[in-house]
């Protein structure tokens, strides 16, 4: 199979990935940085080059209103969105994610105002991580087109039917040019398959109703039944995963281990900061210092019981959270990760640094401190610090 | 209503999987006023049959005889749009009283 090396920006790998899907029906709303995505996909939509139904809304929170009624009426639905304008939307994200509606969405990672600001941090997709959606981050734009591609799989399996959103870090990903590997038209349609949607409103035939009122009776019980999906999509995304890897080269989990089983000192950490962590890895290892990473690249369903295997073993951890809770013990991968290493037998000493809030640069001088303040026992565990913040 | 399922026996999102369900929800019991039916000034139209939004107006042989208040919500659309017969309402809405 000849895959076609190409030079594409994040946001072009996405389009491209979104073309190559095909969906039946995009509806979007443009917004920095993420505005590209949907763009060239329009052009695409303008040239004839894919099938959809590309539907121009005057808001976010109609985009995710039109895309709920296209997945319900039956269509393969896709969007993209960052920020402000999936706050915006965060009403109808649970609404689709309850109404079970396998939706992709690519989300370009960006802080939330205020102060105003268009740079990445994750925010954005974290402010909307309890609403039963999917959530894949990317290191790069390579893992961004691939992971759109695995999303729709994903999403549609039945044993989740659950709405998949894919994220790259803004500007970093989604503006910087990289060197990707794309596929043929006819593999990708290969492996998404027709989509069978098992429902659908425009059945004539099979009457039903769609977003049917549940009181205290049955909205438990039915946000209970999504528990079970994103469990169940654990095993799904690994399949799925495995099976990309078979046919096109490059294997995908949840969690990605770097120099990771006889580390000593290990960081963890989402997106991009895993290219820049991996460089600072190699130069320690030479240097002799037994560094790591494990790379999360699943939030939701949060793979705990992997990420308590991999850690457990290593001395001492510090988790890197590109947004914070403000007011709360930590970020949310911090908090979460703390919390599945507390069943562990062995533990590390484990630290939260938050870094980057508002696209504040994080370099490999910054990456390498950090782990020469792990080795010299400076960060105190149990603790929440601020990496880069001037204080 | 029937036993109450557990989470595993339920279908996908909240959908309700066959249509004419409806019928099983008494939703007349909020009504504030109810349409009263006066056979003497109606023209059997219709009008109140198609605007309706409950499927309400009891129709026999194509004629109307009367409405279902387990399902009217005293809308007053009927007697809204009712032309009657001589300018006097086959349709008069009257407050519900406890």
């Amino acid at each position: 199979m000849q895959k076609t090396i190409l030079a594409k920006t994040g946001n072009e790998a996405m389009a491209l990935a979104m073309k190559q899907i095909n969906p039946d029906v995009v509806a979007a709303y443009p917004i920095t940085p993420a505005t590209e995505i949907v763009q060239i996909f329009s052009q695409y939509v303008a040239d004839g080059e894919v099938k959809t139904e590309f539907v121009a809304v005057e808001s976010e929170h109609s985009a995710m209103s039109a895309c709920i009624g296209s997945c319900a009426a039956g269509a393969r639905t896709m969007t993209g969105t960052s920020s402000q304008g999936l706050a915006l939307m965060y009403e109808m994200i649970y609404i689709a994610a309850g109404l079970r509606l396998p939706i992709v969405m690519a989300d370009v990672n960006r802080a939330l105002a205020a102060p105003i600001n268009i740079h990445c941090d994750h925010s954005d997709t974290m402010g909307c991580r309890d609403a039963g959606w999917i959530h894949i981050f990317s290191e790069n734009a390579q893992e961004a087109y691939d992971s759109m591609i695995q999303a729709m799989r994903i999403a549609e399996h039945r044993d989740v039917r659950l709405p998949v959103m894919v994220t790259t870090d803004g500007f970093i990903i989604s503006h910087g040019m990289e060197r990707i590997d794309t596929l043929p038209d006819a593999e990708v349609q290969s492996f998404i398959g027709k989509y069978d949607p098992m429902m659908h409103l425009l059945d004539i035939k099979k009457p039903y109703t769609v977003g049917a009122i549940n009181l205290t009776d049955y909205y438990f019980e039915h946000r209970r039944a999504m528990v079970d999906a994103q469990n169940n999509a654990l095993k799904v995304i690994k399949e799925v995963g495995a099976e990309f890897g078979k046919k096109f080269d490059t294997n995908y989990g949840l969690i990605e281990k770097y120099q990771l089983d006889d580390a000593e000192l290990a960081i963890v950490a989402l997106g991009s900061t895993c290219g820049t962590a991996k460089v600072v890895i190699d130069k320690l290892r030479k240097q002799g210092v037994k560094a790591g990473l494990l790379k999360i690249r699943v939030f939701r369903p949060f793979p705990a019981e992997e990420i308590a295997r991999a850690l457990e073993n290593i001395q001492t951890v510090a988790v890197l959270d590109r947004s914070d809770s403000i007011g709360g013990f930590g970020g949310p991968v911090f908090t979460e990760v703390r919390s599945a290493l507390y069943g562990s037998a062995k533990k590390p000493r484990i630290a939260g640094v938050i870094y980057g809030l508002g696209g504040r640069e994080i370099d490999m001088e910054q990456i390498e401190g950090l782990f020469m303040d792990l080795k010299a026992g400076q960060v105190k565990a149990d603790s929440v610090s601020y990496l880069g913040v001037r204080d | 209503m029937s036993e109450l399922k557990k989470y595993k026996e339920l279908a996908l999102g909240g959908n309700i999987e066959k249509s004419g369900t409806a019928v099983d929800f008494k939703t007349g019991d909020w009504r504030s006023s109810r349409p009263v039916y006066h056979p003497e000034n109606c023209i059997q139209c219709l009008f109140c049959w198609v605007y309706c939004p409950d499927s309400a107006v009891i129709l026999k042989d194509g004629q109307v005889t009367g409405f279902n208040l387990d399902h009217c919500k005293g809308c007053g659309i009927c007697a809204h749009e009712c032309p009657g017969k001589k300018k006097v309402k086959a349709i008069v809405m009257e407050e519900e009283v406890k």
